[in-house]
C-alpha cells in the first residue's frame, strides 16, 4: 500500500488532484475544473475516464501529460512526477489530444516521423518504425497522402501511430472516438487493442461514449464538476445500481453514469445538495478503489 | 449525452481482461503471437527508443523541426512564389526609379545594386514576423500540444521552430538573390562570403521569428498578432537601412536604427554581397545575441500559449 501511495508499480496515482482556472480578476473569475481527484490506474489496464462536457476530464489529463503544473494534490506517472521530472515522464507517454491534430501539410508518413525524430529513434531504424507504426493502424496504403486528405477516422488512426512510434509505456487518449461514426470508432478501438496485447501497454482514456468504455474500459472513473462520483469495474459498477436502486434490474453503463452524475447534477440545479447521498458515493468510490 | 448505437467488433476477440500483461517489453508471449498473427510485425513498437542526452538534443530537435519545414514547402510551393512577388515589385519599381533619380548617396554604386541586400532582408523579415501566426494556428490544432508532450524542452522547441523559419527565409532569399541577378546587381560568387550571407539571413529570420513567437505569447490571439505585426514591420523597416544610409536619418531616427537588428543583417548582406564597408564582427555578434535573447523571451512565454 505504502508503495501504491507513492505511485511505483502503478502507472499513474493521482491524490486530492486539483486545478483552477483563472480568467482575468475579480471573483467568479476563475473555474475549479479538477477538484480533489484521487485515482489509480493500474500497469496494464485500459482505464477509462467518463464524465459530461465541462467534468474537467481534459483537464485532468493535461496535468498528468505535464502539459498544465500541478499546483495542488500529487500526481506520478510510473512513480515520476510530472511537474518535477517532465522529460522523464514525457518519454513514457503517447497522447492523443482531443481536436484532431495531425498536421494537414504533411503526409501521413511525414507526421509520424515528425514524432520519431522527436523521440530519439536512430535514423537507422526509423523508417522502418515509422512503417510498422502505420501498418498498426491499417493507414500503409494512404500513408503517402497528404494527411489533410484523410477522413476523421483515419486521422485519429495516424495519431496513434504518432502516439505509438515510440513505444510509450502509457498511452493517453482524450476523446479518441469523438465525432467518429460506428465503423470508424471501431477502427480506432481494434489497433488500441492489437497494439496493447502485443505490447502490454497502459491505456487511459476519455470518453462520452458509454457503449465502448462497457466494452472496452477494464476499469472506468465516473467525473463530474471536477470530482470522481464513482469508480470501479463496468459490472462493480452496474452491481451497484443494482444495489441502490432495486428497480434498475439490468443496468446499462447509460443507466449508471445518470445514476451517479446525472442526479446528481439535477440535485445541484435545484440547490438541494443531498449530503447523505454523496456520502454514499463518496464511500462507494473508496470501496471500489 | 447520446446513446449512440454500440458497435461492438464483430468477432474481434473476448472483452478485453484485466492486465493483459505488466511490463514492458516482453512481446514474445503466447498474446503477442495471436496478435501477430492477423497483425503486422510490430516489433520495433516494443522498444522504446534510446535517449538522446546531454548537448546532442537540441541540434536534434532543430533538425526535426528544419526537416518538417522542408517537407512542408516541397509539398506547396505557391507561398515560395507569392512571397517572391513583393521583393521583386520593390527591386523593379522603387529600385530603377531610385537608380535614376540618383536622390539617395550610396558611395559610387548604383542604388539597385544598394537595396538588393536590403530587399533581402526586408522579405525575410516580413515572413518571419509572422511566423507567430503558425504558433497559435499548431496551438489552435493541438499541434503544438502534442509536441509539448514529447521529450522536447520549451527552449528546443522554440530554437527548432526559429530556425526552421530560417531555412525558409534562405530560401526565401535565394529567390530575391537570383531575381536581383536578373536584373543586373552585380553581387558576389564567393561560396564563402555568401555561406555568410545564409548565416545572416538564418539568424535574422531566427531573431525575427522568435519576436513574432514572444507577441503571440502575450497577446495569445492571431488577430491581436496580426495587428501589431503589421504596426511594428513599417518601422523596423524604415527605420534601417535597408534603403537608405543612416546619416541621412535625423538623430532620433540613427538611435533607432541602432538598436534595430535589422539594421546590422543588412549591413552583413551589403559587406558580403556587395562588398561595401561593413562591420561584419559586430554585426554577427548583434545578430547572434539578438537571436538568443529572442529564443529566451519565447521559451519563457511559451507556456502561457501551451495553458
Ligand atoms: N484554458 C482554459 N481556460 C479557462 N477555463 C478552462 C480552460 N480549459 C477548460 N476550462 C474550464 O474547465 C472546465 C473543465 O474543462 P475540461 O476541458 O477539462 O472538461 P472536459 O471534461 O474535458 O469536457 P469535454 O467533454 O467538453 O471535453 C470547464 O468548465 C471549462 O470551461
Ligand atoms: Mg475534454
Amino acid at each position: 500500500m505504502t508503495s501504491a501511495e507513492n505511485g511505483v508499480g502503478e502507472a499513474v496515482v493521482c491524490r486530492g488532484l486539483e486545478y483552477t482556472f483563472h480568467h482575468g480578476r475579480g471573483k467568479g473569475a476563475s473555474t475549479r475544473a479538477v477538484d480533489g481527484v484521487d485515482l489509480t490506474v493500474h500497469t496494464g489496464e485500459v482505464f477509462g475516464l467518463l464524465g459530461p462536457n465541462g467534468a474537467g476530464k481534459t483537464t485532468a489529463i493535461r496535468a498528468i501529460t505535464t502539459l498544465l503544473p500541478v499546483r495542488a494534490g500529487m500526481v506520478r506517472v510510473f512513480g515520476h512526477d510530472p511537474a518535477r521530472q517532465r522529460m522523464e515522464v514525457r518519454r513514457l507517454l503517447g497522447y492523443v489530444p482531443q481536436q484532431l491534430s495531425a498536421d494537414s501539410g504533411l503526409t501521413g508518413r511525414e507526421n509520424v516521423a515528425l514524432f520519431a525524430r522527436v523521440f530519439d529513434v536512430p535514423h537507422a531504424e526509423r523508417r522502418e518504425r515509422v512503417s510498422q507504426a502505420l501498418a498498426a493502424v491499417d493507414l500503409t496504403d494512404a500513408a503517402d497522402r497528404m494527411a489533410g486528405t484523410y477522413s476523421g477516422g483515419m486521422v485519429r488512426r495516424l495519431e496513434l501511430a504518432q502516439a505509438l512510434v515510440s513505444a510509450p509505456r502509457l498511452l493517453v487518449m482524450d476523446e479518441p472516438t469523438i465525432g467518429l461514426d460506428p465503423i470508424a470508432r471501431t477502427g480506432v478501438w481494434e489497433c488500441v487493442d492489437a497494439v496493447r496485447r502485443a505490447t502490454g501497454m497502459t491505456v487511459l482514456v476519455t470518453t462520452h461514449y458509454m457503449d465502448e468504455a462497457d466494452w472496452y474500459c477494464d476499469r472506468l472513473a465516473l467525473m463530474d464538476h471536477g470530482r470522481i462520483r464513482a469508480l470501479g469495474t463496468p459490472e462493480e459498477l452496474k452491481a451497484q445500481v443494482r444495489e441502490q436502486d432495486p428497480q434498475q434490474t439490468a443496468p446499462s453503463l447509460d443507466d449508471v453514469f445518470r445514476h451517479f452524475a446525472g442526479r446528481d447534477l439535477a440535485r445541484n440545479e435545484s440547490s438541494e445538495g443531498e449530503f447523505s447521498d454523496v456520502r454514499r458515493t463518496r464511500r462507494t468510490a473508496s470501496r471500489v478503489r | 449525452m447520446s446513446a449512440a448505437p454500440a458497435a461492438p467488433p464483430p468477432a474481434s476477440a473476448e472483452p478485453p481482461g484485466p492486465a493483459v500483461r505488466t511490463g514492458t517489453g516482453t512481446g514474445t508471449g503466447a498474446g503477442a503471437a495471436t496478435a501477430t498473427a492477423v497483425r503486422p510485425d510490430l516489433g520495433l513498437l516494443l522498444v522504446p527508443p534510446r535517449a538522446r542526452t546531454g548537448w546532442r538534443l537540441v541540434p536534434a530537435r532543430v533538425l526535426a523541426m528544419c526537416t518538417v519545414e522542408l517537407q512542408k514547402l516541397r509539398h506547396d510551393r505557391t507561398e515560395l512564389y507569392t512571397r517572391a512577388v513583393q521583393p521583386a515589385l520593390w527591386l523593379l519599381i522603387f529600385g530603377e526609379t531610385f537608380t535614376r533619380l540618383k536622390a539617395i548617396p550610396t558611395g559610387g554604386i548604383p542604388y539597385l545594386d544598394y537595396l538588393a541586400p536590403g530587399i533581402i532582408a526586408q522579405s525575410a523579415m516580413f515572413i518571419a514576423i509572422f511566423y507567430g501566426i503558425m504558433i497559435i494556428w499548431e496551438r489552435d490544432s493541438g499541434v503544438l500540444t502534442k509536441l509539448l508532450v514529447t521529450p522536447t524542452p520549451r527552449a528546443a522547441l522554440v530554437t527548432g521552430k526559429a530556425f526552421a523559419a530560417g531555412v525558409k527565409a534562405v530560401i526565401q532569399a535565394v529567390v530575391v538573390v537570383v531575381i536581383a541577378a536578373l536584373l543586373g546587381v552585380a553581387m558576389t560568387w564567393n561560396p564563402l562570403r555568401l555561406l555568410g550571407v545564409v548565416v545572416a539571413v538564418l539568424l535574422g529570420s531566427a531573431f525575427f521569428s522568435c519576436l513574432s513567437m514572444t507577441i503571440a505569447g502575450i497577446v495569445l490571439t492571431r488577430d491581436r498578432l496580426m495587428g501589431i505585426g503589421q504596426a511594428i514591420t513599417m518601422p523596423l523597416f524604415f527605420g534601417s537601412n535597408a534603403l537608405y544610409p543612416v546619416d541621412l536619418m535625423p538623430g532620433w531616427l540613427q538611435a533607432v536604427s541602432r538598436a534595430n537588428p535589422l539594421s546590422y543583417q543588412v549591413d552583413a548582406l551589403r559587406g558580403l554581397l556587395i562588398g561595401t564597408r561593413a562591420n561584419l564582427p559586430l554585426d554577427f555578434a548583434v545578430l547572434t545575441g539578438a537571436t538568443v535573447l529572442g529564443i529566451t523571451a519565447a521559451s519563457a512565454l511559451l507556456a502561457r500559449l501551451a495553458r
